[in-house]
């Protein structure tokens, strides 16, 4: 059996607070998962979940209360695993005097490139990410958007085989989201394991392989998005147009939206909706299944969970 | 060690960019002011006001600049989070911390080099030559140069586990009681009953002493520096600086980022 890209086993952290720091918050609790190699793992949850928390434990940024996890097939603890990992920071910051391209050139010291390749390589990067007409400028008259720019071009300017992005898409317009899931998709391409955090759904649907949701500091499940959400239909929904003054029965349970009508059956209905509507001489503009999004399913774990925490709160255990 | 390296001369770096050498501007008005003035109200001691003055403004902005940004080293990446980044790559903490100190260090270096220079401008200045005994004044440089690396690695262990505020409190309060330290050692109390006199003079030998590296008062009366007095305050430095950096380094590799 192939190497796992990453192993966590039963990972916990706690963090001190209050008087003398004598409370403990359990942050994370007892997390266990694999990301294999090559996948595009999405971890999934709402803000406060524990999912920067478990990428922090990875990159030892923080230690664990209870747990290991190795990368690669090296344990974290092992400081020259990093040089196949690339690590994007949540909201990262870089030293402000430097140009994006110092920056990137002073990274890629630390992984013994030449002077020679670690211009060619900081050039490319600086382009791929789209910051080649602001490499000159220091980072201090930077926005946050291009900030995520540089953080990105530093993860992978080294060509890591897992790559860590810890929300990737924060603080990007669409343009540069479209731009962060390209790379990543190419990073797939290139046969790298990305293990990334989002809390925007859509894109998790659109790009990974496997996602984990975490609310709480559980992890809730892992699968692949249509496994998460169930793969059965929930019905067919018709868009359509239809002439004004139609007398047409389905009108009545339509949503209209300017010209266009909406209207949602269960499966075994459809051809009898079609069949009216062909009748009713109506523009047919398409018809689609309807499934649970990975939204639902999120907002339906979030739900329990904190109805969850409410009735442990009211029965004062 | 290249990592080290890589990290000091980006450390030097931002304090270039940062403008600290700025002081050198400072230096050189205050330098200035006092060749002027010195001509002007003393007679025959010129060179000894003018050596004074010098080796107490390159000691004092030392100084400042190894405590305040020595405890900025590690607490403005932790807080500004610049760290995260480093931390990831091939880098051992102790690698970071130790290159943080070493380009403060080189910072400092360069700082006081450029404020002796100033100094023996403004010694040039008011006695028209410069003498062969005035050479001790490097001497005098040279120590003090070595006291603020041991701030620096001081500023830089209690900025491993406090806040910055604490940290600045902690490394003057040290720096006050190392000023003290050789008084405390020699101290012969009258009122103070055996068992705590020992403890005070066990205190003082754990707390650096600063007077190892005074020879302000000599140098500024033109008298000489015993050779074995400038090797024992290296040893000294060096051993001390070595412990306290340990110290940070054992810290700061356990410790949480936010």
């Amino acid at each position: 059996m192939a190497t796992p890209a990453i192993e966590i086993e039963h990972l916990s952290k706690e963090y001190p607070y209050g008087f003398l720091n004598l409370k403990k918050k359990k942050s994370l609790e007892d997390l266990s998962m694999r990301v294999e190699s090559g996948e595009v793992f999405g971890f999934l949850g709402p803000n406060g979940a524990g999912k920067s928390t478990t990428i922090k434990l990875l990159m030892r940024l923080i230690f664990p209360n209870g747990g290991t996890a190795r990368i690669l097939g090296k344990s974290i603890d092992d400081v020259s695993m990093h040089r196949e990992i690339g690590y994007l920071p949540e909201q990262p910051y870089f030293y402000d005097y430097l140009t994006a391209a110092e920056v990137l050139d002073y990274f890629a010291r630390f992984h013994g490139l030449t002077a020679a390749d670690r211009k060619a390589r900081v050039q490319k990067m600086l382009k791929k990410v789209g910051l080649d007409t602001a490499k000159r400028i220091q980072l201090r008259k930077y926005s946050k958007g291009m900030l995520q720019r540089v953080g990105l071009a530093q993860a992978i300017l080294h060509e890591p085989q897992v790559v860590i992005l810890d929300e990737p898409m924060s603080g990007l317009d669409p343009l540069g989201r479209r731009e962060v899931r390209d790379i990543i998709l190419e990073l797939k391409k290139d046969g790298r394991t990305v293990l990334f955090s989002t809390h925007i759904l859509s894109d998790a649907e659109m790009l990974c392989d496997q996602v984990g949701v975490l609310v709480g500091g559980k992890l809730r499940g892992v699968g692949t998005p249509g496994e998460m959400v169930g793969i059965k239909t929930q019905g067919m929904e018709i868009l359509f147009e239809v002439a004004e003054g139609k007398k047409l029965p389905l009108l009545a349970k339509a949503t209209r939206t300017g010209e266009r009508y909406r209207v949602q059956f269960p499966e075994e209905e459809v051809y009898s909706a079609l069949d009216q509507l062909k009748a009713a001489d109506a523009r047919i503009l398409s018809v689609a299944q309807i499934k649970p999004t990975l939204e639902e399913f999120f907002m339906n774990l979030v739900e329990a969970d904190r109805a969850q925490a409410n009735a442990v709160e009211v029965s004062g255990k | 060690m290249k990592n080290v390296w890589t990290v000091a001369a980006n450390t030097f770096r931002e304090a270039v960019r940062d403008r600290v050498l700025y002081n050198l501007v400072f230096f050189a008005l205050l330098m200035m002011g006092a060749a002027i003035l010195v001509g002007q109200i003393s007679i025959g001691i010129e060179d000894s006001v003018i050596v004074s003055l010098g080796l107490t403004a390159i000691s004092v902005i030392g100084l400042f600049i190894a405590v305040f940004i020595g405890v900025g080293l590690v607490s403005k990446e932790m807080d500004k989070r610049t760290l995260y980044a480093l931390l990831a790559k091939p880098v051992e903490r102790w690698e970071f911390l130790l290159g943080k100190f070493f380009g403060l260090v080189m910072t400092l270096t360069v700082n006081t080099a450029a404020m002796a220079v100033g100094l023996y401008l403004a010694l040039w200045t008011v006695k028209h030559t410069l003498e062969r005994s005035d050479a001790w004044v490097l001497v005098a440089v040279y120590l003090i140069l070595l006291k603020l690396v041991l701030i620096v690695a001081l500023a830089l262990l209690f900025s491993c586990f406090t806040t910055p505020f604490l940290a600045i409190l902690f490394t003057a309060g040290i720096y006050v009681a190392g000023v003290f330290a050789g008084a405390l050692r020699t101290m012969q109390a009258v009122d103070i009953s055996a068992r705590p006199m020992t403890l005070l003079k066990g205190i003082s030998y754990l707390l650096p002493n600063f007077e190892n590296f005074n020879v302000m008062g000599a140098v500024a009366h033109g008298r000489g520096v015993p050779g074995a007095l400038v090797g024992q305050a290296t040893l000294y430095a060096v051993c001390y600086g070595a412990v306290v950096l340990a110290g940070a380094a054992a810290i700061f590799s356990r410790r949480n980022l936010k």
